[in-house]
């Protein structure tokens, strides 16, 4: 019964969005402004509608209603309540829902936080998201509906895959949706402006609002489930730039280059083609990560159940949303055309620069995740190695690290580059000795290392020395903070990836290793009984010089429904180093057991680093400077309304 | 030539320079790092890259797997039920692997015609359930009752 | 003005080539596991039948196109599966066969009475020793085999509509040729 209310409210937000992708538009294009007026409530109906449907999906997990298949699927009578709610998204036509969720509540903030935009513009992007609304609750109706019945009901559901009972799991999928999502009303807003034909600065900025935050939200959802594959895979990697990683990746690349774009371009009249297809390309790499892991045309370590039907639609998608951007950005890319003339020597080249780096990058990125396909294509398999991505990337980034500190010191307008550089000098020679006592008291790192040691140095110093000497705005301290972010995250990679210790080892109860001056004594193995699962549990004491420091716990366990066992690590956590133990197997019947141990220096600097950059994002939002402009513009269109009575 | 012409034209080469490094770079970065995907079949037929490594995929074989005693050295056959690989793995298995299951391996051949496996990756379909976790989850019902 | 052409179309050539890539790449899974078996013969096996008493070999079957579909009683995803084989069997007029997999009598029967008996006749393979002959990965399974005993195809999963329009189907017309 709730079952199928669930599903009709699916199709009530499939009307609304249809009603929300058309009626707008059409008073739009009439200038009617009884039709414009209807974007709002339209659009609160649809968030309300789709709200419904998710809350009524969460309760039938809560319920344990197996005649639902997907409940069925991914449910089980012992899996404990909290895991219950969040296996709602735990699998593809959950996700899918959240992600439809999600829309609908940006489009219900967009259509609430307006303020600084007329009615012509709003109606566009209104129907823009509408449309974009429609597009994927039709895919999620006619290809992966959540709320499909089976008959007779099973008595019991197979289980909620294990790896995703878990915290990181639990907030990791929103997040990211959250952000992809959120890129969707840059692109909304950009397919708008063409459409208008005209781009102004109050529009970019607003625009650039919503990226910002879009951009944060990704950030925060890389780096956790960044952090959920290191302590939950038990392979004690951070990255591992597999296809499904790549697709969260991709999106957050091209965002990057987006959001320091329109740095320039709300500025002045430059670059603003280039503004609109970033945003454009932003969201269609969002909307194609989403086909890569739900197609099957990938494989990977952790993608969805392949289905080409649904791959045929995301495709479908893809095609319309990118494809019509594409050419509308074709047919109006000369009504964009700079008006303003850039100097050579100044920020705005290096923001150009900075934003060239990032696609280039974005495009390494994506042709290596594409290539295996390239080869299927002439009938070779194959795939791509890490080490691709990890030495694309580093050179990559270098003239990225570079090129920093010199944007935040060179002026906007007109500078002279070498004054700029001559100023740099002191935290150029500072970091430099920095990086040679680096050098000198780690063992053991490479030149890759030291040069990656050497630009967090050159970004930190740098942007702190900028920071002291210069008035403290909003945006400029949201600037600096994610500058630091980019420091500290270039520090803590380097560290890891450069100077970590990994040890795979047989131990035999009571047997001891010494590693990096830790010693480790394997204290055996011993069944213990959880909530709704069993664990083969090993005590591995850890001391230093004689001193104990911890136990670590680190678990091998059996769910009564999986057939394979679950390696949970155990970690302790520190400011300068993670120690890091894992079970393998057992060896023998004396009780050995393989076990792996990590030291890994430094790897929560790099999170840490993430997190800087999302709040520096955040902190952007509240620029003073955008407020008054805003506040002003809103002054005047009151006084234009009123001239108008 | 005018000033802004001639930075224009600067400009234009430093550009042109960086692209032609960066495809260099990328090129060469790429072709070391394709790994192949080889069957069992295709490797008794020696189709495969020498003394580089490549994936090797299929089934692992039942009752193959061979642990030593006394060190984290196991060997397995994977089978595509037309041709065996036998490869030998030094360090801890993935969680999902087991006999009979899908699993690739990263690697290289050796002399011996043994298959030396850096890396093992398990892999595993969530529409599917062997007998063996059937026959867990009946036993969890029992315990149960 | 050409360069401004470039700059609007280069990223709609760039993005439609993209596109194309991805639709020819569309369902091939790279890596899937080769079947060497399709175009071989089936197996030589002797099994019981679940409720016939009788004991069939793989000679049985020669002179006919069947369907020969691997489940067990165990197997959620042959639930899942079994309308459509019931709607299937009882459309055409090839033999559906069935192999239960690892299973024993008193739940396959539970699970035959519960849900229906599809099948022309159920081949029992308790140990899983012929399904390892037949590189059974899990089930179900679908193995389609022509009147000289050749497996002719398969497929890994559970069988839909969609399958048995486009794929099965037409095959079978094609061996019955």
């Amino acid at each position: 019964m709730l079952a199928a209310i669930g599903q009709f409210n699916l199709i009530i937000a499939l009307m609304l969005s249809l009603l929300l992708a058309i009626i707008p538009m059409v008073g739009y294009a009439r200038n009617n402004t009884a039709l414009m007026h209807t974007g709002r409530p339209l659009a609160y109906a649809l968030f309300l509608a789709v709200l419904s449907s998710f809350l009524i999906l969460i309760t039938l997990f809560i319920q344990q209603d197996f005649s639902v298949t997907y409940v069925w699927q991914h449910s089980s009578l012992e899996l404990p309540l909290r895991y219950r709610i969040t296996a709602t998204w735990g699998a593809h036509e959950g996700s899918i829902l959240m992600w439809i969720t999600i829309q609908a509540l940006w489009i219900a903030a967009v259509a609430r936080f307006s303020g600084a935009l007329n009615l012509n513009q709003l109606s566009r992007v209104l129907s823009i998201l509408g449309l974009i609304s429609v597009g994927f609750i039709a895919f999620i109706l006619f290809t992966s509906n959540p709320f499909e019945r089976t008959f007779p009901a099973p008595l019991d559901g197979r289980d909620l895959n294990p790896l995703l009972q878990d915290f990181g799991m639990i907030v990791h999928p929103p997040l990211l949706y959250f952000g992809y999502v959120g890129l969707s009303v840059a692109f909304a807003l950009s397919v708008a402006a063409l459409i208008g034909g005209k781009i102004d600065e109050h529009w970019i900025r607003w625009s650039k609002k919503w990226t910002n935050m879009a951009w944060a939200f990704l950030t925060m959802g890389i780096i956790l489930g960044s952090w959920w594959a290191y302590y939950e895979l038990g392979w004690g990697g951070w990255w591992f730039w597999d296809p499904v990683e790549n697709a969260s990746f991709l999106p957050w690349l091209a965002g990057t280059a987006l959001i320091h774009v329109q740095a320039v371009s709300e500025r002045k009249n430059a670059f603003r083609g280039w503004t609109v297809l970033l945003a454009i390309t932003a969201f269609s790499l969002s909307v194609l990560g989403t086909f890569l892991v739900r197609s099957g045309s990938i494989t990977s370590v952790h993608s969805f159940a392949a289905d080409p039907t649904r791959g045929l639609f995301i495709l479908g998608l893809l095609a319309l949303f990118a494809g019509g951007a594409l050419i509308l950005f074709a047919l109006r890319a000369d009504k964009l055309r700079s008006t303003e003339a850039v100097n050579f020597n100044s920020k705005e080249t290096l923001l150009l620069a900075n934003s060239l780096i990032f696609i280039v990058a974005t495009f390494t990125v994506l042709l290596g995740t594409i290539f295996p396909m390239i080869f299927e294509a002439i009938g070779q398999k194959i795939s791509v190695g890490a080490p691709y991505f990890g030495l694309m990337f580093f050179l990559i980034m270098i003239p990225m690290a570079l090129l920093l500190p010199l944007a935040g010191q060179v002026h906007w307008q007109k500078d002279v580059f070498t004054v700029a550089c001559r100023s740099l000098w002191p935290y150029a020679s500072l970091s430099i000795i920095m990086t040679a006592l680096v050098w000198w008291s780690v063992d053991h790192i490479n030149v890759r290392g030291i040069v990656c040691i050497l630009g967090a140095f050159w970004v930190f110093t740098a942007t702190t020395g900028h920071f002291l000497k210069n008035k403290k705005t909003a945006g400029f301290i949201g600037m600096t903070i994610a500058h630091w972010g980019v420091a500290f995250f270039l520090f803590g990679m380097a560290m890891v990836e450069h100077t970590d210790t990994e040890k795979d080892v047989l131990l035999k109860p009571g047997q001891n290793i010494h590693l990096n001056g830790y010693d480790f004594e394997f204290k055996g193995v011993q069944w213990v009984n959880k909530e709704n699962y069993r664990a083969q549990q090993g005590q591995v004491l850890v001391s230093k010089n004689n001193q104990v420091i911890t136990t670590l716990k680190p678990q091998k366990r059996h769910y009564p429904k999986q057939q394979n066992p679950m390696t949970e690590a155990s970690i302790y956590p520190g400011f300068t180093k993670d120690i890091y133990v894992s079970l393998g197997e057992q060896i023998n019947n004396q009780g050995a057991w393989a076990v792996r141990i990590y030291i890994k220096p430094f790897i929560r600097w790099m999170w840490f680093g993430g997190i800087l950059m999302l709040l520096g994002a955040v902190v952007g939002l509240f620029s003073a400077r955008i407020k008054r402009l805003e506040q002003r513009q809103i002054n005047q269109m009151m006084k234009e309304e009123l001239n108008l009575l | 030539m005018t000033p802004t012409r001639k930075r224009r034209l600067i400009f234009i080469t430093l550009i042109t320079v960086g692209i032609a490094i960066a495809t260099a770079i990328f090129l060469t970065a790429f072709k070391e790092n394709i790994m192949f995907f080889k069957s069992p079949t295709e490797i008794s037929k020696g189709d495969f890259p020498q003394e580089r490594n490549f994936r090797i995929g299929g089934m692992v074989k039942d009752h193959s797997l061979q642990r030593s005693d006394d060190s984290l050295e196991v060997t397995f056959m994977i089978t595509d039920f037309a041709h065996d690989v036998k490869v030998s793995y030094e360090g801890i298995l993935p969680d999902l692997f087991r006999e009979g299951q899908g699993v690739v391996a990263i690697g290289q051949m050796t002399l011996s015609g043994i298959f030396k496996a850096e890396e093992v990756l398990a892999k595993h379909d969530e529409n599917y359930m062997p007998p063996e976790a059937a026959a867990a989850l009946e036993a969890a019902k029992e315990q149960k009752n | 003005m050409n360069k401004k052409i470039i700059f609007a179309l280069l990223p709609l050539v760039i993005f439609a080539a993209l596109l194309l890539l991805l639709y020819i790449n569309m369902g091939k899974h790279s890596e899937q596991l080769p079947s060497p078996l399709i175009g071989k013969p089936i197996p030589v096996f002797q099994l019981p039948t679940l409720y016939s008493q009788r004991t069939l070999s793989n000679e049985d079957f020669k002179g006919q196109v069947w369907l020969l579909n691997v489940f067990g009683s165990w197997c959620p995803s042959c639930r899942i599966e079994h309308p459509v084989l019931t709607q299937f069997a009882q459309s055409t007029d090839i033999p559906v066969i069935g192999l239960n997999w690892k299973d024993e009598f008193d739940d396959a029967n539970r699970w035959l009475k519960q849900f229906g008996n599809p099948y022309d006749e159920i081949l029992v393979d308790l140990d899983g020793d012929v399904a390892i002959d037949m590189g059974v990965y899990g089930a179900p399974e679908n193995f389609i085999i022509d009147a000289d005993g050749i497996i002719r195809y398969k497929l890994v999963g559970v069988l839909t509509t969609e399958i048995i329009k486009t794929e099965i189907i037409p095959l079978i017309e094609k061996l019955r040729l």
